[in-house]
């Protein structure tokens, strides 16, 4: 099975506080995303809505708690109950993240950094191919917006994400603010990291906002924080990615202080836009990854 | 030289929620500069995410004691008793014990309480999903052959019966505005029926012998064990009234033979 049958459109996070909205105005997105483990739960209002969501869009079923960078075993339960979710709902795409977030029980609620070294990259194979193997499908797997790195790596995170993919067959999905925070606050080349990615792989693309903080010694040091607008250098990537690529589905991700749906939707059309000007590009001979406004 | 390392998760977890624990020691930035800070920088999503958490699932309690001690209650919780599930709608069913048990919120007793309600509020919010029987059911209930106590009686399961020492109902009820806080006497003891009816979740005021019925039923006791355990608080116990609320509240799933 494909990674991903999204449309190659713009997408919106679906936000209990827009439930009501989304149903009564029906917006023109492409899809809507969901983080899994919200909707784990018995029944009720998150169930009712996604139900009724679900029969006018595509669905994007995103995880952040599969503990995929784990030293753990996976949790069975868990993957069970991603299975009856999977099942329910038959999302266009299921992702999860390169990253660690319960150990020993437990849920530690964050994003946590991994070591790109032999033994971590067999682990993360292996989960990759219990989940894909369980679920009865192809997943996304998502770059990891990181604060540190470990003298203990012997690869670069883009080799290491190109070995997963070649050994499990799973897709990628490229967080572009991600590649951004990451590359900022590791002092690296936002538009070669991207290069150096198995690009046939992507399924999916984020784009989200950051925060501004400072290291130690003063450097920037970019934070994750998926509350606030799309900062104009993730713009530019993002266009460069899409005219490299062609339209991609595409999520405008936003998780905190969320602002009312039309800003969301704002984003979105901006996205589009992007995406029909960077196929017009594709048609036209082969362009590096360079953005020119 | 670094090959036997522990995987990450092994040696980074502990320090997670102990900042008086060391930076695991193969930590490095690109430019040379204390990797303590970047990862002040988890260990803050960590515990700031979880009390975000518990802000959402206890507003009033918040309210209660105000935002920086509600934080320092929720700090020493989180470090107490983490998250074991990736699901957080289930995190914070402990909290109303540990609030209960932490010296420096004795000085708001009920205050616990207020977080209990609040705790059956998200459960009833999420709790499975059942059809509700018509009210015509009442009917056939007195009607039929067959003895009243042994009749099925099964609750929406969203239903939650709560009782506390102190006035949690009408304090809670008086910070969503109804009600004021002023007129309130916090030493009168408080019941409550929580449930959702449709896609809300309603707090329903009720008499201890409403809770001791509805706890029976939960216990999986026969209705005639629960008429007996409400008529053990007051003889004027009325079933059919309070069948007749429960009903038109769809807090019934099963009424009557079947």
């Amino acid at each position: 099975m494909l990674a991903s049958t999204l449309p190659p459109r713009a997408g919106i996070g679906l936000k209990p506080q827009h439930f009501r909205d989304v149903l009564e105005t029906r917006p023109d997105v492409g899809f809507f995303e969901v983080h899994a483990e919200n909707y784990m739960v018995a029944g009720g209002p998150f169930h009712h809505f996604l139900g009724r969501v679900r029969e006018f869009y595509p669905l994007s079923l995103h995880g952040v708690g599969l503990n995929i960078g784990g030293a753990d075993s996976l949790d069975e339960a868990h993957l069970a109950r991603l299975a009856q979710l999977i099942e329910r709902y038959e999302p266009a795409s299921f992702s999860e993240h390169l990253a660690w977030s319960s150990h020993g029980d437990v849920f530690y609620n964050d994003l946590l950094p991994i070591a790109y070294d032999r033994a971590t990259l067999d682990r993360v194979c292996r989960h990759i191919d219990i989940v894909q193997e369980r679920l009865g499908r192809t997943m996304l797997l998502e770059n990891p917006s990181t604060y540190v790195e470990f003298s203990s790596s012997s690869m670069s995170e883009a080799a290491f994400l190109t070995e997963v993919a070649r050994r499990t067959g799973c897709g990628l999905l490229l967080d572009i603010n991600n590649v951004h925070v990451s590359c900022v606050n590791h002092g690296r080349d936002a538009v070669s990291y991207i290069a150096s990615l198995p690009l046939d792989a992507v399924g999916e693309l984020h784009l989200a906002g950051f925060t501004r903080d400072t290291d130690a010694s003063g450097a920037p040091l970019l934070i994750d924080s998926h509350d606030a607008p799309v900062d104009a250098v993730v713009w530019g990537l993002f266009a460069g990615v899409v005219s490299r690529l062609g339209a991609l589905p595409t999520l405008l991700e936003w998780d905190n202080n969320i602002p009312a749906l039309p800003a969301l939707l704002a984003e979105a059309r901006r996205a589009e836009n992007l995406m029909v000007v960077g196929d017009n590009c594709r048609s036209e001979p082969a362009r590096g990854l360079e953005y020119v406004p | 030289m670094t090959a036997q390392l522990m995987p990450v998760p092994i040696r980074m977890a502990p320090s997670l929620l102990d900042p008086m624990l060391a930076v695991p020691e193969d930590l490095r930035a690109w430019n040379g500069s204390d990797p303590a800070r970047r990862l002040a920088v988890h260990r803050n999503n960590v515990l700031s995410s979880l009390i975000d958490a518990l802000a959402d699932t206890f507003p009033v309690a918040q309210e209660l004691v105000g935002e920086a001690f509600f934080r320092a209650l929720c700090a020493s919780f989180v470090r107490a008793k983490p998250p074991r599930t990736p699901v957080l709608a289930q995190y914070g069913a402990e909290f109303p014990d540990f609030v209960a048990g932490f010296p420096p919120a004795a000085s708001v007793p009920y205050l616990a309480d207020v977080a209990r309600l609040e705790w059956m509020r998200v459960w009833a919010y999420h709790a499975a999903d059942a059809a509700p029987v018509g009210s015509a059911a009442l009917e056939s209930l007195f009607t039929c052959d067959e003895a009243l106590g042994s009749m099925p009686l099964t609750l929406h399961p969203s239903v939650c019966a709560f009782s506390s020492a102190f006035a949690a109902v009408a304090i809670w009820s008086a910070h969503q505005g109804i009600g004021d806080l002023a007129d309130i006497d916090i030493h009168a003891s408080d019941c409550a029926l929580v449930l959702r009816q449709g896609l809300e979740v309603v707090v329903l005021p009720a008499a201890a012998e409403t809770i001791a019925f509805v706890e029976s039923l939960q216990r999986g006791e026969r209705l005639d064990a629960a008429i007996a355990a409400a008529t053990a608080l007051a003889a004027d116990f009325d079933l059919v009234a309070l069948l007749a609320a429960l009903l038109r509240r769809d807090a019934v799933s099963a009424l009557g033979p079947s």
